[in-house]
């Protein structure tokens, strides 16, 4: 099989009830990994398990065979914590073998807590510092436009992250380029480390101050399939519209799963003891189950 | 534009002729030519866009202009970089390596991106802007990043020749311009990659520079030998990583005497790089440097402040006897 045949195309067909089972398992598979490597980010990562799965179920185009394939989609993970969500996708549609995954948190293991773009095939820039990534896929949206190709550049920011001075700095130079090939997806769960995200500094009404910064702006429920489906998909203008676009998507910091929904602080970073995993895992599964 | 040894500060905000440029801009010279034989470079600028005149005229849908964003600048050219672009990035020098340290460090080096920082008016260039305008702890930041090429070209011929030669090799490096410095080279030189120029082979005492330390150190090499029969091995150590440690390694164990000469903090600079190479050889040797004090530093013309500082000849020279009289 030659590398082209292992292009997934934008837009492949999948229903709305097996992306919200393909969250639940991205779930499932953080909670094993966390379980694993000792430490890990539930809440953030749960608040952003319909993106992940409606992006590589239905949005990007990307090729699996050839990681690097010059046209692929672009999506980088501004909030780099999430990473934990992603190891268990990227291996599902082969972009490295599922083993791999036994080795998150290991020293040495190509897949850790936050993703390196030299380690792992699929990770289009490495992140972990937050407030870069906006400004990386400007310039590869800036890349795409000058190598006349027709990518798109996702970048999947946190709404903390917004709090960094550097993303407003790439706001303003990707409205001035008019990248319409560039589009920002804020997990907006209103919570970052410490707190809620605006007690520690307010960075609303986003909607205004992204319109004010030239941008396109959507929002809508990032836990709902059919407007992330929407909203991800059809409803994105074409790359040459004059405007890059923000998605702001409203979140649930911990959805999913009531324990974290309710605590979303106390399980920003954390581990599970093996009682309330058995809990947290028969919640999410019943779910599946009930969606069958 | 002014030379140091006048009482006037550098202006790089006034487009200057081609003819002029290769003596007064040779980044801004450089990257043109650069950019004729590839088309994979661009230039990134931070409001610097005068020293990209004639590349903007040239090659005006690979210029990008960033504004003054140093830091957007930096993450965007990762991005470009990571497309098969070839940026370079201008920036004035203050406001590169020290801003976007954590850019470089995080985007750049980590990720073994070729994107090139240019940084003009370095060490004291910006003298009469005041402390904020210094760039005298650039390379000792940028020496720590793993991946990272430093260079700090003598002069103009040899910033060209820099670049060019930098232009071959595959990863990040920041390059340090020494703004309207004496010319220490007639033609553009030959550097190998890494490798420090032997100017003169003496064997008294040896002299290393890097930027204006050059000329600074050829000039007191000859105020040595002529005046008191002094002879100095001099070395261009355009290369401060990776640097020339046989070289430097082999003319201190001859010498037993070092001065290093730098525009730029007594801390994590030439000065620090001799240190580390005599104490990991077990050389025994005295090390004297020609630089800026870590202090507070006085604000006026570089050509006061390069005499208040002792980056003179006749100061090197002074400090070379010291040295090798104890």
């Amino acid at each position: 099989m030659g590398t082209l045949d292992s292009i997934l195309e934008r837009g492949r067909p999948v229903t709305d009830t097996e992306l919200a089972r393909r969250a639940d398992w991205i779930r499932l598979q953080t909670v094993e990994l966390i379980a694993q490597a000792g430490l890990g980010h539930y809440a953030s990562t749960f608040s952003a398990a319909e993106l992940l799965a409606t992006l590589y179920y239905h949005v990007l185009r990307i090729n699996p065979a050839d990681a690097q394939w010059p046209d692929r989609d672009r999506f980088l993970l501004g909030k780099g914590h999430v990473a934990t969500g992603l190891w268990p996708v990227l291996a599902d549609l082969g972009f490295y073998p599922k083993e791999w995954l036994s080795q998150f948190g290991k020293v040495g293991s190509p897949v850790n807590d936050h993703p390196n773009m030299k380690l792992a095939p699929g990770i289009d820039f490495s992140s972990g510092s937050l407030g870069h990534n906006l400004s990386v896929g400007t310039g590869i949206a800036l890349g795409g436009r000058l190598d006349n190709r027709d990518y798109r550049t996702f970048v999947l920011t946190g709404d903390g992250e917004l709090q960094e001075g550097q993303v407003w700095e790439a706001a303003m130079a990707a409205s001035h380029y008019k990248l319409g090939n560039l589009t920002v997806i804020i997990d907006a769960n209103g919570f970052s480390g410490s707190g809620p995200t605006s007690d520690a500094m307010n960075i609303e009404p986003l909607a205004d101050r992204f319109d004010a910064f030239g941008w396109r702006v959507t929002e809508f429920d990032g836990h709902d399939i059919a407007a992330l489906k929407k909203a991800l998909g059809d409803d994105l203008p074409d790359p040459s519209f004059g405007q890059p676009s923000c998605l702001i998507a409203r979140t649930e910091k911990g959805h999913g799963v009531e324990m974290f929904s309710k605590q979303p602080q106390a399980w920003h970073l954390g581990l599970l003891e093996p009682d309330q995993q058995a809990d947290v895992v028969a919640e999410i599964t019943k779910r599946m189950e009930l969606s069958r | 534009m002014s030379a140091p040894t006048e009482k006037k500060m550098v202006d790089v905000f006034s487009d200057v002729e081609r003819e002029t440029a290769r003596t007064a801009n040779p980044s801004g010279y450089a990257v043109t030519e650069l950019a004729a034989a590839d088309p994979r470079v661009l230039t990134l600028s931070a409001d610097l866009s005068n020293t990209l005149a004639e590349f903007r005229e040239k090659f005006p849908e690979r210029y990008v202009e960033l504004g003054i964003a140093e830091t957007n600048s930096v993450s965007v050219a990762a991005g470009l970089a990571t497309c098969g672009f070839k940026p370079y990035i201008f920036s004035m020098a203050p406001f590169g390596v020290l801003k976007t340290a954590e850019q470089l460090r995080t985007d750049v080096d980590y990720n073994h991106l070729p994107v090139r920082l240019v940084g003009r008016l370095s060490g004291l260039a910006m003298g009469y802007f005041g402390t904020s305008h210094y760039a005298v702890e650039d390379i000792a930041i940028a020496r720590t990043l793993n991946n990272t090429t430093v260079i700090a070209p003598a002069d103009a011929a040899s910033a060209v020749a820099l670049l060019k030669q930098n232009a071959g090799h595959d990863g990040p490096a920041y390059i340090r311009i020494a703004e309207q410095v004496p010319a220490v080279y007639e033609e553009e030189p030959a550097y190998e990659f890494g490798k420090w120029l032997k100017i003169r082979d003496g064997g008294d005492l040896t002299l290393v520079g890097h930027g204006l330390g050059v000329s600074l150190a050829v000039q007191a090499a000859q105020q040595l030998k002529d005046e008191h029969g002094v002879e100095a091995d001099v070395f261009d150590a355009a290369y401060l990583k990776p640097f020339d440690e046989a070289a430097l390694a082999d003319s201190a164990e001859k010498t037993r005497n070092v001065l290093a000469i730098e525009d730029h903090s007594v801390v994590g600079g030439l000065g620090t790089i001799v240190a580390e190479t005599l104490a990991k050889h077990q050389i025994q040797a005295r090390l004297k440097q020609a630089a800026l004090p870590a202090a507070d530093l006085e604000v006026g013309v570089p050509a006061e402040l390069y005499e208040h500082y002792g980056l003179t000849a006749a100061t090197v020279t002074t400090k070379a006897l010291d040295l090798i009289r104890k």
